[in-house]
């Protein structure tokens, strides 16, 4: 093999196991080294060397009795915002600080199943609340094309991981753009799917009506593999959507009426919202979207104006409903049943409020603070109500911009990965989630692809958002735009 | 509209949070900061409009899921409480309530 181990992607990692020429056990030897070697990147809360071995050893007698699942044996890691069974679960937070769930979250029960071998928990932002991954009680992470800044988040953990050659997958989850944001910033691939598609059983609420687990990898066939066998119906979440399960990866392979060899996508409307490109966005940003664009057209894509006017108004929307549904789903870090308790207090109410008060991070308290105020007694209407009619009049315009495109393009974020510690403004780092934020408050499904590299050689991600359980016809063109281009396959140096 | 220090404290009572004093004082601008943005959204006229509770709902009639009425989980009371900061005879232990 012309290629190191932690080189190769998961259908190639796939292929190579089924066709024995390495086996589970040895790859993941070979990734857990690569693990310790780089555990200063900050990507990993927890490993579990031994147990990823014995799952590497079940894999490899799964392949020897002729299983031939494309997963059997692939090692990933996961966001620690799934609950894991058999290994501590924090959220990136100190209130949970030493919890063990009794169960495993469905997404990874479902790659368990699969064969899959996990080799630990990945560092993320408190409870997925925030975009640098500056926010994890534990440690924060390392950029890995430039370690002085930051990966993005909150899936940051995951997408370093995935960069730096870690693991060649890995679970991420996405309430306003957690998946895609870290993606572009660290030149990885992502999918967030159609809000429903994934379970969301076992996996930390924040705001329950947004958030959605999907795949983070090297590629969009990597992505199409992990996310078949990442999805489908789950009785235990009640938003789960009834569905027969799904084939991401033949759906992505499934060539377009019309189409040809050199143009796959022939006949394919992708539609630029006018507003997804502002004078304030960042010539380095826009050079590249319009590269990966060209490429696209290339391709037989045709680009079409189309226009989302309520943009800009995602930002409170969202930045009202996610605190509000968080402020209620974090009510049960109360140091009763689970997590961190007050060593010292007067009574039950003093021993909520110091446990909280020790447990919960700066960001997260301020958005308990932003959600329970919104939620209160005479302040409903004006904010909490009034997001959620806006949300629909944000979601009306993505369908009729849908009655003249396909697809949506345009850029992930404003700006390439910034410099660590600089945002001290929360509400600054709100405004920079403005093109992830109107997709998630609609529920459809996005892609973050690397187009390319900005200032300072940092990678570019250009976002690609289809309609409503559309994901293989946004997989399909983004594999087309991968097969043309070689932007998703440079590492960062060094790794 | 603008929060006053009164108005954080309420807020911080309401999500049970004790907040040290010079964490009260770093929220209150950063609180009026993120209400300014909010601002924009008043301005928009949505009578008649439906709130969106859940996104499916843009596109199909979304029905809460009913279960049927069953038992479907096992006992598994010491794993439910492994992870509690205090447990005795499988009961969760808190300060005393009622006198």
């Amino acid at each position: 093999m012309s290629k190191a181990l932690h080189e190769l992607g998961v259908a190639e990692l796939g292929r190579a196991l089924a066709a024995k020429t390495v086996s589970s056990h040895e790859l993941t030897q070979h990734l857990l080294a690569r693990v310790t070697s780089h555990e200063g990147l900050g990507a990993f809360l927890h490993v579990d060397a031994e147990a990823a071995l014995a799952a590497a050893k079940t894999a490899d007698a799964r392949r020897a009795n002729g299983d031939s699942g494309a997963l059997i044996g692939v090692p990933l890691a996961h966001k620690d915002i799934f609950v894991t069974k058999d290994m501590p679960t924090t959220a990136g937070s100190k209130i949970l600080a030493g919890y063990q769930s009794p169960f495993d979250a469905t997404v990874l029960a479902k790659l368990f199943a699969a064969g899959t071998v996990s080799l630990g928990k990945l560092n993320c932002d408190e409870f997925a609340m925030g975009s640098a991954n500056e926010n994890s009680a534990f440690k924060p992470v390392a950029n890995p094309w430039d370690a002085a800044r930051v990966p993005g988040g909150s899936s940051g953990g995951s997408a370093a991981a995935v960069a730096a050659r870690l693991v060649p997958g890995a679970t991420g989850t996405d309430t306003g753009g957690s998946i895609r944001q870290p993606a572009s910033f660290t030149g990885i691939t992502g999918i967030k799917p159609t809000y429903g598609v994934c379970s969301r059983y076992g996996m930390i609420a924040f705001a329950s009506s947004l958030d959605q687990a999907g795949p983070m990898a090297r590629s969009a066939e990597d992505c199409a593999l992990l996310l078949s066998a990442m999805s489908g119906f789950d009785e235990r979440d009640a938003t789960s959507i009834e569905q027969p399960p799904q084939d991401f990866h033949a759906q992505m392979l499934l060539a377009r009426e019309g189409a040809s060899a050199a143009q796959p996508l022939k006949g394919l409307r992708i539609g630029l919202p006018r507003e997804f490109f502002p004078a304030a966005l960042a010539a380095d940003v826009n050079s590249a979207v319009r590269a990966g664009l060209a490429e696209l057209e290339k391709l037989g894509a045709t680009l079409v104006d189309v226009s989302l006017p309520r943009t800009e108004l995602a930002i409170p929307v969202y930045y009202i409903i996610a605190p509000a549904e968080a402020s209620s789903n974090l009510s049960r870090f109360d140091g009763v049943k689970f997590g961190h308790r007050a060593a010292k207090y007067d009574d039950l109410l003093d021993m909520y409020k110091k446990s909280r008060a020790e447990g919960f991070g700066p960001e997260v308290k301020r958005r308990i603070m932003i959600g329970s105020y919104v939620l209160s007694h005479g302040y409903y209407d004006a904010y909490y109500l009034q997001a959620q009619k806006l949300r629909r009049m944000i979601a009306d315009d993505f369908q009729r911009a849908f009655t003249q495109c396909d697809l949506i393009a345009g850029p992930v974020a404003p700006t390439v990965a910034w410099q660590a510690g600089q945002e001290d403004d929360p509400v600054k780092s709100y405004l920079a989630d403005i093109f992830t934020l109107p997709g998630s408050l609609a529920g459809l499904p996005g892609m973050s692809v690397p187009v390319g590299f900005g200032e300072g050689g940092m990678p570019v991600g250009l976002q690609l958002l289809g309609n409503y359980f559309k994901e293989g016809q946004l997989l399909h063109a983004a594999h087309a735009l991968q097969q043309a281009t070689d932007w998703h396959q440079q590492a960062p140096a060094g790794y | 509209m603008v929060l006053t220090p009164q108005d954080v404290s309420r807020i911080a009572h309401l999500a049970r949070l004790e907040l040290q004093p010079a964490e009260s004082a770093a929220l209150l601008p950063q609180l009026n900061g993120f209400f300014k943005i909010v601002e924009q959204m008043s301005a928009v006229d949505t009578s008649g409009i439906e709130p969106l509770y859940t996104p499916l709902s843009t596109v199909q009639e979304v029905h809460l899921r009913l279960r049927e009425d069953r038992v479907t989980e096992t006992n598994q009371r010491e794993l439910n409480q492994r992870s509690a900061p205090a447990v005795e005879d499988g009961l969760f232990l808190v300060p005393k309530v009622i006198e």
